[in-house]
């Protein structure tokens, strides 16, 4: 960091131009795309505060969101990867289900010890993930077609396989409580977290960390950005694109996890609109479905700020539809403001 | 003199189309060599069989005297012959130090670099900005910039900066100056002139013939997918060259040049 100050000594001159205060606010949303959702985040905070009083500004009201978003955040967290990479992942809500769903059934129909019961469901999504992956990156098609067919061929295997019923919340809490283990809750002073909200933001700060500071990370950049040349610039487009799918396969299976955490039992009909809801919150974070812009970080504002409008308006008493309407603003607007930033020219 | 890089009886062939017919190809050390020729002689096709673009049907490529067998750009790159191509192949949402080491990053040394596989992003853009200042790229604002706010000329200097920074052996120019405007194009000419003053040799690829007379110290004009001679550009006039490659004139008798 210290060597960027280098440049007084007359290595490299500095020339800044003069932007105007509309090409200042454009040049560092450019630089800082996880900017515009926060700012949005902030100040739907404020106003709901302002409108509900300590009913909204509790800890117990503002943690609460954090647990209603833990799902569709971890779900947006692997969605963004993908995003990234200019694909799109449809089957992320599937893919969830049907993890949590093999973590339940091993469990309770085979016998198996649930800490392997578990590990098997990870891995089970992963390979799910890994061929999306495949089918993308070797057999060369389009991401929404694949993961479309794959939405469909896992959702109903999901059925066929658990032939539709439900593992019941006692029943797991009696005899395999580890599956419930991410929607445990611990208190402080008001605020209540779980399990499961812990580990959706330890998720979006190492995901933060290796889209910054690894070459892998800098790589899923490349490919979603011109993936012509980060071949030519010897990245391995294929294997960067098939790691992509397979770890957003193996976070949607922790969401899977999560998911049995937060409605206590394994219900192979939960989840059906993971896939929009993440897509949802991957636009409103600011990541381009162009592929190569935008941070994780935004993504994690994104799913938010869907959780301050859905807790808020019903605070309000407002009808449901307002906050799916409001939604809808915000998701034009953030494509709008995608398109601006996108503008920047030297 | 041995050259550096040289291509013997090469064939490549797309269906019925023959891009390159039993061509010949010589690179000295240390030169300029200028590859002109009409649009559809194979020019390309000549310079990805060498580069390692594609893989020619027929014929033998030697790198300093060995025989070589590239089968993808990569494989050229880690034998070092660099390519700039028309494109860049530069990511323009990332930053200058991000393309230039794109495909290469340097990891920090000991526990952050090897086990958590953190960049050493100090030393790249420190290495980055040496790179574009020794070529006297001073103009570039910030090393942190996207390569997309950039200008035309500058980008291809990044390029050519990138291509210099790790071409040990050869760097191929694929028509530099094409998108440029006059003062850009003066730069990179500049910019060819400063590398080749390095040793490196070049293989220059243009349309541009004051270009490539400015700049060429042999041209070697492709005609119907093979050499059709080799000219000094102190010899001939433009025109010459022009009308050698569209065939209106007829080759000079020496096939074999320098």
């Amino acid at each position: 960091m210290s060597s960027a100050d280098t440049t007084n000594d007359g290595v490299a001159k500095f020339e800044q131009p003069n932007r105007g205060f509309l090409g200042t606010v454009q040049h560092l949303l450019h630089v800082n795309p996880a900017l515009v959702p926060l700012i949005v985040l902030v100040a739907s905070i404020v106003v709901f505060g302002l409108l509900l009083g300590s009913k909204f500004f509790s800890p117990f009201a503002l943690t609460l969101i954090l647990q209603q978003v833990q799902i569709v955040g971890i779900v947006a967290a692997a969605q963004s990867l993908v995003i990234l990479t200019a694909g799109i992942d449809l089957s992320v809500g599937a893919i969830a289900v049907i993890s949590s769903v093999v973590m339940g059934q091993f469990t309770f129909r085979y016998g198996l010890p649930v800490e392997v019961s578990i590990a098997c469901g990870l891995l089970f999504g992963t390979a799910i993930g890994a061929l999306n992956g495949w089918l993308i990156a070797a057999m060369k098609l389009p991401p929404f077609i694949v993961t479309l067919g794959m939405w469909q061929i896992v959702l109903a295997a999901n059925f066929l396989y658990s032939s539709n019923e439900t593992i019941r919340s006692q029943d797991i809490a009696e005899n395999a409580a580890m599956l419930q283990f991410l929607g445990a809750k611990f208190n402080i002073g008001g605020a209540v977290f779980t399990v499961g909200v812990l580990f959706m933001v330890l998720l979006v700060l190492v995901l933060a960390y290796v889209l910054r500071h690894t070459a892998w990370g800098r790589h899923v950049y490349a490919v979603g950005d011109d993936a012509e040349a980060a071949e030519l610039s010897g990245v391995n487009v294929k294997g960067t694109i098939i790691s992509v799918y397979a770890v957003a396969g193996l976070i949607c299976a922790f969401a899977g996890w999560a998911l049995i955490g937060r409605i206590g039992s394994v219900s192979p009909t939960s989840g059906q609109l993971l896939n929009i809801e993440s897509i949802t919150a991957v636009v409103i974070g600011g990541i381009s479905l162009f592929g190569g812009r935008g941070s994780i970080l935004g993504t994690f504002f994104g799913a938010l700020i869907v959780g301050v409008f859905t807790l808020g308006l019903r605070l309000m008493g407002a009808d449901a539809q307002w906050t799916y309407l409001l939604i809808g603003v915000l998701i034009i607007a953030a494509v709008a403001v995608d398109q601006w930033i996108r503008k920047v020219a030297a | 003199m041995e050259p550096i890089l040289k291509g013997r009886g090469l064939v490549k062939r797309y269906g019925k189309v023959t891009a390159l017919d039993h061509c010949d190809f010589d690179l000295m050390p240390g030169e300029i060599l200028a590859v002109i020729g009409d649009n559809g002689a194979g020019k390309s096709s000549l310079i990805k069989a060498v580069s390692g673009a594609v893989i020619p049907d027929e014929g033998e490529v030697f790198l300093e005297g060995k025989k070589i067998h590239f089968t993808s750009p990569i494989q050229a790159r880690e034998a070092g012959i660099e390519t700039v191509y028309q494109t860049l192949a530069m990511s323009p949402a990332l930053s200058i130090a991000d393309n230039m080491f794109m495909g290469r990053e340097l990891r920090k040394p000991g526990f952050m670099g090897k086990w958590l596989r953190q960049l050493d992003r100090a030393e790249m853009e420190r290495l980055a900005r040496d790179k574009l200042t020794e070529l006297g790229l001073m103009t570039i604002q910030n090393i942190n910039q996207a390569v997309e706010t950039l200008s035309g000329g500058q980008r291809q200097g990044v390029a050519v900066a990138r291509a210099a920074a790790f071409g040990s052996k050869v760097i191929i120019l694929d028509e530099p100056t094409a998108a440029l405007g006059v003062k850009e194009s003066r730069k990179v000419l500049e910019l060819i002139q400063d590398v080749k003053s390095r040793g490196i040799p070049i293989i220059l690829i243009s349309h541009n013939m004051p270009h490539v007379f400015e700049v060429a110290d042999r041209i070697h004009v492709h005609r119907l997918g093979k050499r059709l001679c080799v000219i000094n550009p102190k010899d001939y006039t433009m025109s010459d060259a022009v009308a050698f490659m569209t065939g209106a004139k007829e080759a000079p008798a020496q096939t074999e040049a320098a």
